[in-house]
């Protein structure tokens, strides 16, 4: 039998899977990552670019904390700044409610043995967010945290593939997959690919593969929408959100604002497309209005959709596959996937290499979903793939 | 009296636009007895080329010409019980299953239709040189629109500068109007005049164009108003606001003093409603713009959908009435109001006129094509006005790889202000396909995203039946 | 109306763009990026340059208001800005 051409394939070269091809790269492998698009056409792409600790879930916590101090770096790790600003990043309390709610939060990440969340007092607040509603009684703040520009993070991480000898390619579906000797094919409009290992990380498409190999996941394509305005003079320097509301906030230095917060379009996976429904913008604009009532005159100029793998437990499948040797998962962040990349490539490179993940990633295996019934909705005869 | 339209309850037509298109298109919605929403951005009807024609007196109509005057029994409509005009409503959504979503009046409403005709006209073709942004510096249609509004002019002198026949037509409009303008520098290219010969026996058919063109060229060539020919090499001088327009004819510099200037290179379709929709768009080299897809009755390829007038591609004002009428009579077919026969039987006349008014369209688009200069400017002219991005800054990205129009958005801000890519959209996509090399229908044109329009975050906040409230 | 203080003479029916050039007014805003002198250029609504602040409302395009009695219409100097909290906006 022939020795497979590549060490690793990766499927889909979005933010993680450039991620995980550019380390294990530098750990020597050959590596190739095919994409059935291009790199940032999808959740990549058209997110909010938050880089935060702030608000994770507790099984994610180590994998942000990790991943964060690569980003305070990130010009050594890419060779690109990203647009990386640590502007700090703040979750709004509007009633003694949540703010008990966010103090308990604290108090359990501290006993967790995380203090990169601190809970601020109105006043404080009312200092660093001078422009936010009189209403507001307090925020966590993640010092430290910010946000940087998507689709230069893509490009950066995609050049510091290919210097790192990644091969890229580019409208490149994976049509099937299989085990060929002591490893896998993919096939492809451009032919066969064979590699040891297989990486799983085609985000909202991840499914394709897990069911190929008999462990199906209800991975589901959201489209999260964005809005963002015109320019308006500085007034807002941390990226804000809300403890009761969904939204993601920020200023740019052009000072247009971006709003987001998960509120969803219509998701068209399986024609790579999806739509804004302004039913959803609404909401956004009215919670925007009840955290900043003078913005009501400002203009939205433009709104957007990326697609997005959603699990219904909101952390991704991270980890080795249960079913098939030599195949490893990551995929399905939630819309909070970005600020995780530079990390989801180290627990990779850990997990070929040396077998095992220094990070904690017992929560994210696909095993949890052993089980459930196969319900993922990006399904069309030409996405199956054959095992 | 009607209530207020909404999402839950659809109108069978819903036309955007109350220009010659949009008007005749509800002239045969209001005869075929069909409930129409009439949606238009300004406070009266007539689109740009019958602006104000309501309000406007006789003095002003024959200052203006015959063919504005024309219009008015198009406006006779607006006051038909049978239809439903709202002007002073802004649309900045259309979806594929006939949602509309508009401001009016401060306040943002959706409403839903069975069928749409998009009647959105005609924007300017960007006309990019060095000194184009000063104050001061506006368009000819822009000239028309305040001698059609109060009919006030500004007093200091005013020179054209361009090509096209509203070039000519804002000529013989100022002289008549006693404004003072100062000079007339074309820049049609010498070589246009040739090759437009090939067309011109199709253009003679429907004489009335060339005699009115002919006029016009009369007009000016009598007044001693100085007409400078096959000029190029522009450039706008001034500090704070223009103050000159320096040029070359045949190789010799020329410097005009003027209060303002009037630019105009011919029109293009206002295809952002269109695009949104994600209608199919193809490239006509003649006319150096982008026009949706459509059938003879303005069908689009979205069975709800279809576009009439300027909006589909340059017509002029009289073929865009048939074709709006055209377009009316096969979207009144598709509901069922009509049969096939009786539509096609109310349509052999706007058939007949639309066939004959577009005669002389290729020998006017020949002669008209713009210069090159306009096509590709200096490096150091602003192309993208909202962002201030220049020529030569789209060149840069294209060496760093940029490969279109929304790439370039990657790497600066070129179409990302407020005017949504509706003035820069053209040049980008023309100075990205030369510094390919690479034909313009592969570069493609920026992907347009709602809201159509800009809106406030406060119209957002309070919208009224959004589609799933 | 007034414009940036001073006196205008309009006609009803005119838009704001349009009543300020028959007065004889060129510029009417500062870029946001260069802060470079703009004026009116397309009169109807599709170039954005004509923005103005009208009756405390900023970023207005005045190409697509009417003039009315009283109005108090002053240029955009950049960006909109944006005031702190427990100001209301200018309606």
């Amino acid at each position: 039998m022939a020795r497979p051409s590549y060490d690793v394939i990766v499927v889909g070269a979005g933010l993680h899977g450039l991620s995980c091809a550019l380390n294990l790269a530098r750990e020597g492998l050959k590596v190739v990552a095919l994409d059935k698009d291009h790199p940032g056409r999808h959740a990549s792409g058209v997110n909010a670019g938050g880089v935060r600790r702030l608000g994770r879930h507790e099984a994610e916590l180590p994998l942000s904390v990790a991943a964060l101090e690569i980003w305070h770096r990130i010009e050594q790790e890419v060779g690109d700044s990203c647009g990386f600003v640590a502007c700090d990043q703040i979750k709004v309390a509007e009633n003694l409610s949540e703010a008990e709610a966010l103090q308990a939060r604290v108090q359990r990440l501290r006993q967790l043995g995380y203090d990169h969340e601190q809970w601020i007092d109105e006043d404080e607040l009312k200092r660093r967010v001078p422009a936010v509603a009189g209403h507001c009684v307090g925020a966590l703040l993640c010092a430290g945290d910010g946000s940087a520009n998507p689709f230069r993070t893509v490009m950066a991480f995609r050049r510091a593939a290919l210097s790192a000898g990644v091969e890229i390619r580019e409208n490149c579906p994976v049509q099937a997959l299989r085990a060929a000797g002591s490893g896998w094919r993919v096939d492809t409009p451009d032919g066969p690919v064979d590699g040891g290992a297989v990486v799983n990380c085609a985000g909202a498409w991840g499914n394709n593969i897990a069911r190929a190999l008999g462990e199906p996941v209800p991975v589901t394509a959201a489209a999260l929408m964005l809005m963002i305005t015109e320019r308006l003079a500085p007034f807002l320097s941390p990226v804000l959100g809300a403890a009761g509301r969904t939204l993601s906030f920020k200023q740019f230095d052009n000072g247009t604002l971006l709003i987001g917060g998960g509120h969803r379009g219509t998701a068209q996976p399986e024609c790579n497309r999806s739509r804004v429904r302004f039913a959803g913008l609404r909401i956004s604009a009215q919670t925007v209005g009840a955290l900043f009532p003078q913005l009501a005159d400002v203009r939205v100029v433009r709104s957007w959709a990326g697609l997005e793998g959603m699990m219904p437990d909101h952390i991704p499948v991270i980890g080795p596959s249960g079913r098939a040797e030599g195949v490893y998962h990551a995929f399905g962040f939630c819309g909070h996937g970005f600020q995780l990349a530079p990390i989801t490539g180290r627990i990779m490179a850990d997990l070929l290499v040396r077998g095992q993940s220094s990070l904690p990633i017992e929560a994210f295996r696909i095993q949890r979903f052993a089980g459930i019934a196969d319900t993922a909705a990006v399904d069309t005869p030409e996405q199956r793939i054959s095992a | 009296m009607r209530g207020t339209p909404t999402v839950a309850d659809p109108v069978p037509l819903l036309i955007m636009g109350a220009g010659p298109a949009g008007l005749a298109a509800a002239q045969e919605a209001v005869a075929a007895g069909v409930g129409a929403l009439l949606l238009d951005e300004q406070p009266t009807g007539g689109g740009q080329i019958y602006r104000s024609l309501g309000e406007a007196s006789g003095e002003r109509q024959k200052t203006l010409g015959a063919d504005y005057a024309a219009g008015a029994p198009l406006l006779g409509v607006l006051s038909d019980q049978g239809l439903d005009h709202q002007p002073g409503a802004t649309v900045w959504e259309v979806t594929p299953e006939g949602s509309v979503y508009y401001t009016r009046e401060g306040q943002a409403r959706a409403v839903s239709a069975e069928q749409l005709i998009l009647c959105s006209g005609a924007l300017e073709r960007p006309m990019p040189f060095p000194g184009w942004t000063l104050p001061g510096v506006m368009t000819c249609g822009a000239a028309q629109i305040l001698l059609k509004g109060a009919g006030v002019f500004p007093a200091r002198g005013a020179v054209l500068a361009g090509s096209g026949p509203l070039l000519l037509l804002l000529a013989k409009q100022l002289i008549g109007a006693g404004a003072r303008l100062v000079a007339v520098v074309d820049t049609t290219p010498a070589d246009n005049y040739r090759a437009a010969l090939m067309h011109l026996p199709k253009a003679l058919r429907t004489p009335g164009y060339l005699l009115k063109g002919l006029s016009m060229i009369r007009t000016l060539s009598a007044s001693g108003v100085p007409w400078y020919r096959g000029a190029s090499g522009l450039e706008a001088i001034g500090d704070d606001a223009v103050a000159a327009l320096r040029f070359k004819v045949r190789g010799r510099q020329h410097e005009v003093v003027c209060g303002n200037l009037f630019l105009h290179q011919g029109v293009v379709p206002n295809v952002q409603l269109s695009r949104s929709l994600g209608l199919e768009h193809r490239w006509d080299q003649l006319q150096r713009c982008w026009r949706p897809s459509l059938d003879d009755w303005g069908a689009s390829d979205l069975e709800r959908v279809a576009v009439a007038g300027d909006g589909a591609g340059i017509m002029g004002a009289r073929a865009a009435e048939a074709h709006g009428r055209l377009a009316a009579l096969g979207a009144l077919k598709r509901l069922g109001v009509l049969s096939e026969n009786e539509r096609d039987r109310r349509a052999a006349g706007p058939r007949g006129v639309y066939r004959r008014e577009i005669l002389p369209r290729p020998f006017l688009d020949r002669l008209y094509q713009p210069h090159p200069d306009y096509l590709h400017p200096a490096d150091d002219t602003i192309v993208c006005r909202c962002e201030e991005v220049t020529a030569g800054q789209i060149r840069k990205y294209v060496e760093l790889g940029c490969l279109g129009p929304n790439q370039a958005k990657a790497f600066g801000r070129s179409g990302m202000g407020p005017c949504q890519g509706r003035v820069c959209g053209l040049s980008v996509s023309e100075i990205i396909a030369q510094a390919r090399g690479v034909p313009l229908e592969e570069v493609g044109y920026y992907r347009i995203r709602p809201p159509i329009k800009p809106v406030t975050l406060g119209e957002l906040a309070t919208l009224e039946q959004p589609e799933d409230a | 109306m007034t414009f940036d203080g001073r006196t205008i003479e309009a006609r009803g029916g005119d838009s704001v763009a349009a009543a300020l050039i028959a007065a004889g007014v060129t510029e009417t805003r500062t870029t946001p990026v260069s802060g470079a002198a703009r004026g009116p250029y397309c009169m109807m609504g599709v170039c954005f340059e004509c923005l103005m602040e009208i009756d405390g409302v900023q970023n207005v395009q005045g190409c697509m208001v009417q003039v009315r009695e009283g109005m108090s219409v002053r240029s955009m100097a950049g960006a909109r800005t944006v005031s702190d909290a427990g100001n209301t906006h200018g309606g």
